[in-house]
C-alpha cells in the first residue's frame, strides 16, 4: 500500500445527497413505518428516562385503542371529527390553499348546528338533522369563505387569517355558553340545554359510534370521485399542480379558491356539527379538543388521498384513545401528545429519504 | 499552469437515470488555454456529464482527475472549491440586489463584516481584464439578459474558477453579443482558463472553440480541433447518420386577416410599459416572426394575444371581433392555440399524466359535468402515434418526458383544435435536430391548413425559413417589418439593438 493510498482510505466520512427523478415506490411505504418505529423508539427512551416501561406503556396504548370492541368503537368516535375535517383541510391543501382554521370552521359549525336543535326543539328527526347537517356545513363553509374572498381578490396570505379567525370562533362559542345560552339547569357550567331527542344523531348498538362515520365515508368518496372524474375536480388537480398552467387553460383561480375554501370549511363545520349531534348533543366549551388541528397532520400524513385520510384519522383516533387508556398508570396526557408529535416528526423528515438518495463518501476518496 | 496542459480529465463516467444510461464510459479532457467545446443532441448527455464535473450528480463509476489528483465532488460548492465554476442555462442571480452584492454573496472568501468597495474594485478588474461591461452598482433586475450572463461569468471568476463552464451560453444573445462572448471566452483561455461550453448549434463551435467534443447517445463519439473539422463532419458525428438538408417547403397563400392589432400598450408585471403602440396583422396562411433579444416585450406580445395579460391601450382584433381584454378562456373557443415559451411551468403539467396533460385545453367540451376518460385515453393514444411521441406510458407523469417529446405532445393538443391563430414561442428551444426539424415541419402545415401564426424567435435562422415577415422588436416596439431575406440579416441584428431604421441606413 502506498503512501498515497493510505491517505486517501483515511479521509474523513460525510454525508452527501442527491434528489431522486421519481420518489422510489417501495421506500414510500417502507419509510414511513420506519419513521414511526423510531419515533416510538425515542418516545420509549424518553418513558424509560422517566420511570415507565415503554413497552408495557405502548402494549397498553395498543389494547386500548384496538384490543377491545369498545376501544375500536371510542378510536371510531374520534376517528370521525379527523377524518371529516381532514377530508375538508386536504381540499384546501390540494389547491395548495393553507387552510389552517378548521378548528375555528368546526366550531362554527357546531355552533349553528346547536342554534338549528336550540331554536326549533320541536322539529320531527328526519327534518331537525338534515337541518343541522346543512347549518353546520354553511357555517363551516363561510367561515372559510371569510378568509377565501381577501385570498382570491388580493392575495392576502390565508394562513393568517384562518388561524387567526380560529381564536375568534372558539371565543364566539364560550361567550354563548357562559353567557346567553348557558343552561340555568347546568350547575353554571359552560354548557348549553341539551338538545331534543330529534336533535341527536343515530348510534351503532349501544357504541358511541353515531352516524358521523356515515358522512366521513361517503365524503372521501366523493371527494376522490369529484377529483379524479369531474371537470372541476380537475381544475382543482391543475390549479393545485401549476398555477400558471391553470391561468393559460383559462380556468377561473379566484372562483376555484372560493370555492375550494367553501368547501374546506363546510367538511370542518360538518365535524363540529356531527360532534355535538352525535356525541355531547350539547354545544359546550372546549367541543373540540383540537380536531381542526390534528386533521392537518392527518392531511399531510395522508398525502392528501381521501381514502388514506380515513385510514390515518382512524390510527390517529386510536393512538388517542390509547393515550387515554396510559393515563390511568399515571402517564401524563402530555406525553400522548410528545408521541404524537415524535410521530410526525419522524414521518416529515422521514418523506425526504424518499425524495433524496443519501450516501456515505470519504473526502478525497476515489469512488 | 502552462498551455495546453491537462487541467481536468473525466476516465470513464457513467451515470444511470433510473435504468436509462446518460453517460456510458465518457473520456472527457479539458487543457488550459482552451476552449472546449461539448456538443450533441439533447438527451446526449452532455449536461450530466457537465453536472459531474460540478458536483451536482456523482457518477455511477468513473474517476474525475483535477491537475494529476483525483477528487471527488459532492456538491457544486465543492467544485468551486476545486476551481470549477459552471454558469447553467437559467441564471442563479437574486434580482433586486446589485451587481456586486451577487457576486459577493456566497463566496468563500466573503468575510463575515462586508467590504463592498474591495469587492466592486475586484469586479471591475476582472471585468476589464476579460473585456467585459458591466455596472457593479445596477441592480440584477434592470440588466439585459446578456449583462446578467456577464455577472454569472465574473460571480465564478471571483470565486477563483479556472474551469469555466457554460450550458448553452448563446441561447439568449444577440449575433453580436455572441461574438462578444466568444471575444471573452477566447480572452479567459488566453490567460490560462479552460473553458468548456455545451451546445448543439454547430455554427457556434465552429465560431467560438478551438477543441469539439461531440457526444451521442451518452458516449464520447470523437474529439477534434476545430480547425481540422467542418460542420457537415460535426454534424456526421452527432446525428450519427446523414443529415437530409431537405429545405422545408412553404405552400399556399395567405387569405382573410385574423389577428390585427391596434396601437396596442401593455405594461410588464413590474409595472413598466413593455409594449408601445404596437399595430400589425397576421392572415390566414401567414406566419409573422417576431425577432428580438429575449425580454424586448416578447413575452408580453404572446401574453396579450392569448388574453393572458392585460392591454393598457389599443384594441385587438381576431377575425372582425374585438378580444381585447377578454379572458384566456375566450381566445381559447376563439380558436388560439398557444405554445408558450416556458413549456413545463406554463404549458404543461409537469406532475400529472399524458392524458391529463392532453385534457387541458379541450376538458371543457365533455359534456356534463363528468370528464369521459376513456375518450380521454384514445385521443391521448392517437396523438403518441401520429406525433411519435415517445414515453414510457400515458399514466406516468409526463416531467420523466425529454424536452423533443414534451414540446411535440404540447403542439399535438394545440394542433388538435385546429386554431385560427397560433401564438408560438421560442417554439424548438432546446430540442436536438430531428425534434426541431418536426416541430419546423408541423408549423408549416398549419400554415399551409390556414392558421395565422405569430412566431417569436430567438432563431434567426429559423425565422429565415419560416417566416412570411419579420418584424424586430427593441424595448416594446415594432421597429420594422421586414421579408425574411438573407440580405436583411445585418439590418435586423441592428434593429435588434435597437438602430433605427434611418442610422442603418436602409
Amino acid at each position: 500500500m502506498s503512501n498515497k493510498q493510505a491517505e486517501l482510505t483515511s479521509g474523513k466520512l460525510t454525508l452527501a445527497w442527491e434528489k431522486r427523478q421519481l420518489p422510489s415506490p417501495w421506500l414510500s411505504v417502507a419509510i414511513p413505518i420506519f419513521s414511526v418505529f423510531m419515533a416510538l423508539f425515542l418516545s420509549g427512551a424518553f418513558l424509560a428516562a422517566t420511570g415507565f416501561n415503554p413497552l408495557e406503556i405502548y402494549g397498553a396504548m395498543l389494547d386500548g385503542a384496538f384490543g377491545s370492541a369498545y376501544g375500536i368503537s371510542e378510536t371510531l368516535v374520534k376517528a370521525i371529527p379527523l377524518a371529516l375535517a381532514g377530508l375538508g383541510v386536504a381540499l384546501a391543501f390540494r389547491m395548495l390553499l393553507w387552510n389552517i382554521g378548521a378548528e375555528g370552521q368546526f366550531y362554527m359549525g357546531a355552533f349553528a348546528a346547536s342554534w338549528v336543535a336550540l331554536t326549533f326543539p320541536d322539529l320531527p328527526t328526519q327534518i331537525m338533522l338534515p337541518a343541522m347537517f346543512l347549518a353546520g356545513a354553511l357555517a363551516g363553509g363561510l367561515w372559510a369563505l371569510i378568509p377565501a374572498i381577501p385570498r382570491a381578490v388580493l392575495g392576502v396570505n390565508e394562513t393568517i387569517t384562518t388561524l387567526m379567525l380560529n381564536y375568534v370562533a372558539i371565543l364566539w362559542v364560550d361567550y354563548l355558553v357562559y353567557g346567553p345560552w348557558r343552561d340555568p339547569a347546568g350547575f353554571n357550567f359552560p354548557l348549553t340545554a341539551p338538545f331534543s331527542a330529534a336533535a341527536q344523531l343515530p348510534v351503532y348498538g349501544t357504541t358511541r359510534v353515531h352516524f358521523g362515520l356515515i358522512f366521513a365515508l361517503v365524503g372521501a368518496v366523493i371527494i376522490y370521485i369529484v377529483l379524479q372524474r369531474t371537470k372541476w375536480g380537475y381544475e382543482i388537480r391543475v390549479i393545485g399542480e401549476n398555477q400558471a398552467a391553470a391561468r393559460y387553460a383559462g380556468m377561473s383561480i379566484t372562483k376555484n379558491i372560493m370555492l375550494v375554501m367553501f368547501l374546506s370549511g363546510g367538511f370542518a363545520g360538518l365535524a363540529g356539527m356531527s360532534e355535538v349531534s352525535g356525541i355531547t348533543h350539547r354545544l359546550q366549551h372546549g367541543i373540540s379538543s383540537g380536531y381542526g388541528y390534528t386533521a392537518i397532520i392527518v392531511a399531510w400524513l395522508s398525502k392528501l388521498n381521501p381514502f388514506m385520510i380515513i385510514v390515518v384519522a382512524f390510527l390517529l383516533g386510536g393512538l388517542l384513545v390509547g393515550g387515554y387508556n396510559t393515563q390511568t398508570m399515571g402517564v401524563p396526557s402530555a406525553t400522548v401528545s410528545m408521541i404524537q408529535g415524535a410521530i410526525l416528526f419522524f414521518l416529515l423528515g422521514g418523506e425526504l429519504l424518499t425524495r433524496y438518495r443519501i450516501y456515505f463518501t470519504r473526502k478525497g476518496e476515489n469512488s | 499552469m502552462k498551455k495546453h496542459q491537462v487541467m481536468v480529465e473525466m476516465k470513464k463516467i457513467t451515470k444511470s437515470f433510473s435504468g436509462n444510461l446518460a453517460n456510458d464510459k465518457v473520456d472527457f479532457i479539458a487543457r488550459c488555454g482552451e476552449v472546449h467545446a461539448l456538443l450533441g443532441e439533447n438527451g446526449a448527455g452532455k449536461s450530466t456529464l457537465m453536472s459531474a464535473l460540478t458536483g451536482l450528480y456523482r457518477p455511477d463509476s468513473g474517476e474525475i482527475r483535477l491537475r494529476d489528483k483525483t477528487i471527488e465532488l459532492k456538491s457544486p460548492r465543492d467544485a468551486i472549491e476545486h476551481g470549477i465554476g459552471m454558469v447553467h442555462q437559467h441564471f442563479k442571480l437574486v434580482k433586486p440586489f446589485t451587481v456586486t452584492e451577487n457576486i459577493a454573496l456566497g463566496a468563500s472568501t466573503t468575510p463575515f463584516l462586508l467590504n463592498m468597495d474591495k469587492v466592486e474594485a475586484e469586479i471591475v478588474s476582472l471585468a476589464e481584464k476579460y473585456g467585459m461591461k458591466v455596472d457593479p452598482r445596477a441592480k440584477v433586475w434592470q440588466l439585459s439578459v446578456g449583462e446578467q450572463q456577464r455577472v454569472e461569468i465574473i460571480k465564478m471568476l471571483y470565486r477563483g474558477a479556472e474551469i469555466l463552464i457554460l450550458d448553452e451560453p448563446t441561447a439568449v444573445l444577440t449575433p453580436q453579443e455572441v461574438d462578444d462572448l466568444f471575444e471573452t471566452l477566447g480572452q479567459m483561455a488566453n490567460a490560462g482558463c479552460a473553458v468548456i461550453f455545451i451546445t448543439h448549434k454547430f455554427k457556434e463551435v465552429m465560431a467560438g472553440s478551438d477543441t469539439i467534443t461531440v457526444l451521442r447517445n451518452g458516449q464520447n463519439v470523437a474529439t477534434v480541433k476545430t480547425s481540422e473539422t467542418d460542420q457537415n463532419k460535426l454534424a456526421h458525428l452527432m446525428v450519427g447518420r446523414e443529415m437530409t438538408a431537405k429545405p422545408l417547403e412553404k405552400k399556399g397563400q395567405p387569405g382573410e386577416v385574423v389577428l390585427k392589432l391596434d396601437e396596442v400598450e401593455a405594461f410588464n408585471d413590474k409595472g413598466m410599459l413593455a409594449l408601445q403602440s404596437i399595430s400589425t396583422e397576421i392572415r390566414a396562411g401567414e406566419i409573422l416572426g417576431i425577432a428580438g433579444v429575449a425580454g424586448n416585450g416578447q413575452r408580453e406580445l404572446a401574453e396579450i394575444v392569448t388574453g393572458l395579460r392585460e392591454t393598457s391601450a389599443g384594441k385587438i382584433i381576431i377575425l372582425g371581433e374585438d378580444y381585447t381584454d377578454r379572458s384566456p378562456k375566450e381566445y381559447i373557443s376563439a380558436g388560439v392555440a398557444h405554445v408558450p415559451e416556458d413549456r413545463l411551468g406554463t404549458g404543461l403539467v409537469p406532475n400529472l399524466n399524458a392524458v391529463d396533460n392532453i385534457l387541458l385545453k379541450n376538458y371543457r367540451n365533455h359534456r356534463g359535468h363528468f370528464l369521459d376518460l376513456k375518450e380521454s385515453r384514445k385521443l391521448a393514444e392517437k396523438m403518441v402515434e401520429d406525433f411519435q411521441i415517445k414515453l414510457s406510458s400515458i399514466d406516468d407523469p409526463i416531467k420523466l418526458m425529454s424536452g423533443g417529446n414534451l414540446q411535440k405532445m404540447l403542439l399535438a393538443r394545440e394542433f388538435h383544435s385546429e386554431p385560427k391563430l397560433i401564438v408560438t414561442v421560442y417554439p424548438v428551444r432546446g430540442l436536438d435536430i430531428g425534434a426541431t426539424r418536426a416541430v419546423r415541419q408541423l408549423l408549416l402545415e398549419q400554415r399551409e391548413q390556414g392558421a395565422a401564426i405569430l412566431l417569436i424567435s430567438e432563431d434567426l435562422d429559423e425565422l429565415m425559413e419560416l417566416a412570411d415577415k419579420i418584424a424586430v422588436m427593441y424595448e416594446g416596439e415594432i421597429m420594422d417589418i421586414l421579408p425574411p431575406t438573407y440580405d436583411n440579416l445585418e439590418t435586423i441584428g441592428l434593429l435588434m439593438a435597437g438602430s433605427k431604421c434611418e442610422e442603418v441606413g436602409v
